[in-house]
Parts: C-alpha cells; sequence; structure tokens
C-alpha cells in the first residue's frame, strides 16, 4: 500500500505540473483573444475547468457573442455532475469540505481519481491532482496572460495536443474493462459524428449514450 | 468576454461540480449506481478526448495534433510514465507542424 500511496503522489504532482503549462497556453490564447489579463487569471480561479475556458474565449475571438460563449462553457461544463455524482464515494467529509473540495472536480482529477483500486486511494489521488493542479493552472494562466509575448505560440509547441493525450493516459487504467471501453469508444463516435450538427460543448453531453453499449456489453456477461 | 458572463459560467460550472458532492453527501449509494455514473464519466472523458483530438470547430480535422495523440497512444500501450506521455504527443504535433503537415 506504501508504493501505490508514494506512486499516487509522484504521478498526482507531474500531472499537475504538466497541466499548469495548458494553463500558459490558456493565459497566451486569452491575451490574443484581447482579454484582460486580469480577467484571464479570474476566469482560471473562478470557472477551473480548461475546456470551457477555452471554449469560451475561442467563441469571443471568433466575433460569437457573449451569449453563446456562455451557453457553450455551460454546456461543456454539465459532464461535471456525473463527474461529481461518480467522485460521490471519494468526497466525503463535512459540507464545508466538500464544498471547498467541489472545484476541485475537473477532468484530470476525475480521471485519475476513478483508475484507483480503492477509494481511500481515490480520495489521495483526487486531491494531490486537484490541489497541484489548481496551483499549476493558476500561476500558468498568470505567466501567460500577462508574458505571453515572451513564451511564443502555445500551437506551434505542440501544446494542444498535450490535453487530450493527457486524459486518455489518466483514463486508460478504467479502459481495461470491456464495458468501459465499448462505452467510451461509442461516446467518441457520437460526440465526433455530433460535431459539426450541435453547437459546441452540445456534443460532449449527447455522448453520455454510450453508457448504454457499454452497459449492453455488462448485461451479455462481457466482463 | 465581460465581468457578468464570467460570473455566470463561474457560478453555474461550480454548482454542476457540486451537485453530486453536495447532494450525495456521506450517503452510500448502491454499488450499481456508483458503477453506471463512473462508466458515464469514463464515457464523457472519452469523448472529451476524441473532440479536442479531431474538432476544429464544429468541422472536424485530421492534423498535427492527431499524430500527437496516435504517438502518446503508443506510449501509453508501451507502459510510459504520464509526463513522458504528455510531452511526446506536444513534441510530435509541434515537430508535424514545424514540418508543414
Amino acid at each position: 500500500m506504501r508504493s501505490a500511496e508514494r506512486r499516487i503522489l509522484r504521478d498526482g504532482v507531474a500531472i499537475g505540473v504538466a497541466v499548469g503549462v495548458i494553463g500558459a497556453s490558456f493565459g497566451v490564447l486569452a491575451r490574443t483573444a484581447g482579454i484582460d489579463p486580469l480577467m484571464a487569471c479570474a476566469m482560471s480561479a473562478l470557472i477551473f475547468t480548461g475546456g470551457s475556458q477555452f471554449l469560451a474565449v475561442t467563441v469571443v475571438a471568433s466575433g460569437g457573442g457573449i451569449l453563446a460563449a456562455v451557453i457553450g462553457g455551460l454546456l461543456l461544463s454539465a459532464r461535471h455532475i456525473p463527474f461529481g455524482l461518480s467522485l460521490a464515494p471519494v468526497l466525503r467529509g463535512s459540507l464545508a469540505k466538500r464544498l471547498l473540495s467541489s472545484q476541485l472536480v475537473i477532468d484530470e482529477s476525475t480521471a485519475f481519481a476513478l483508475s484507483q483500486p480503492t477509494p481511500e486511494l481515490g480520495r489521495r489521488a483526487f486531491y494531490t491532482v486537484g490541489i497541484t493542479l489548481f496551483c499549476c493552472w493558476q500561476a500558468g494562466t498568470a505567466l501567460g496572460a500577462f508574458a505571453g509575448g515572451v513564451i511564443g505560440d502555445p500551437a506551434a509547441m505542440g501544446i494542444d495536443a498535450a490535453f487530450p493525450a493527457g486524459l486518455l493516459a489518466l483514463m486508460t487504467p478504467r479502459l481495461r474493462h470491456p464495458d468501459a471501453r465499448v462505452a467510451a469508444l461509442t461516446g467518441a463516435g457520437l460526440a465526433l459524428a455530433a460535431t459539426p450538427l450541435l453547437p459546441a460543448g452540445a456534443p460532449i453531453l449527447l455522448a453520455g449514450l454510450g453508457v448504454f453499449a457499454g452497459l449492453a456489453i455488462r448485461r451479455d456477461g462481457g466482463r | 468576454m465581460t465581468w457578468p458572463a464570467l460570473v455566470i459560467l463561474a457560478l453555474g460550472t461550480y454548482a454542476m461540480k457540486a451537485a453530486g458532492p453536495v447532494v450525495l453527501g456521506s450517503r452510500t449509494l448502491p454499488d450499481r449506481i456508483v458503477a453506471l455514473f463512473g462508466l458515464l464519466a469514463v464515457t464523457l472523458l472519452a469523448a472529451l478526448v476524441a473532440v479536442s483530438t479531431f474538432a476544429d470547430g464544429r468541422s472536424l480535422s485530421l492534423d498535427a495534433r492527431a499524430v500527437g495523440v496516435a504517438a502518446a497512444a503508443v506510449a501509453i500501450r508501451l507502459g510510459a510514465p504520464f509526463v513522458a506521455v504528455v510531452v511526446l504527443a506536444a513534441a510530435t504535433a509541434a515537430a508535424v507542424r514545424a514540418l508543414g503537415g
């Protein structure tokens, strides 16, 4: 058990720092889109979910309007409802503690926590990634927003490939189960098929239907 | 971006993050339900990976990102540590772009 805890601490801190670099690319993007650096930092601290932040800034930058940015961001954020529900065995304690911990419910902390074999290790994984990533995300955003000109173009450095790659790495242990693999592949396919048809943010929600494919596998005894 | 829009987005996102932990609290749900939410979370994460790899606004594109993520998938398969996977993805995508891909 000891070594499992050490591994979680080491990997969790690494995840937080690596994703902090993506925070820097958010800061640069916000700066390029003409968003005030202080506002970019406030977005990272208060919204604190990369997906919705990038989506909102991209929509505004492409002239999509504030309303579309907010609706798209909220649609994309809706995935946090099932994230929070699935983390219930991991997030226990007083109401105040749960309210504080809720801000740390994000893609990476959820994926890393759900990939652990027990709720205790899941809890450790959640807080290690959540706290490290929160700090690095703020530092990264500030660096990108205030000193973006020095950093250069995040796309040229391939930062946009780092986010999906990291998330894939975090959820891979989960994909060993056939039902999760089928649900994940079906959901991914649905989201891609819906991308040209639905407004930004909505395809991810539609992907939730992929769960039924996973449940069908489970009922078949495909485990 | 405006401050009111930022606040609405922040409050809305926080409410959705907090819904599960606050409503469920320390109640213990049946294992089947917990497993179902876990399956849903993994499905949504997979969709997010797919969309951030292949979507460019509202169109799909096969570009440097996809090459980077494919390289990452191979590294994951070989058991590479997290940081190596992320750095490889970024470096591969950057190299493809530098070569004009």
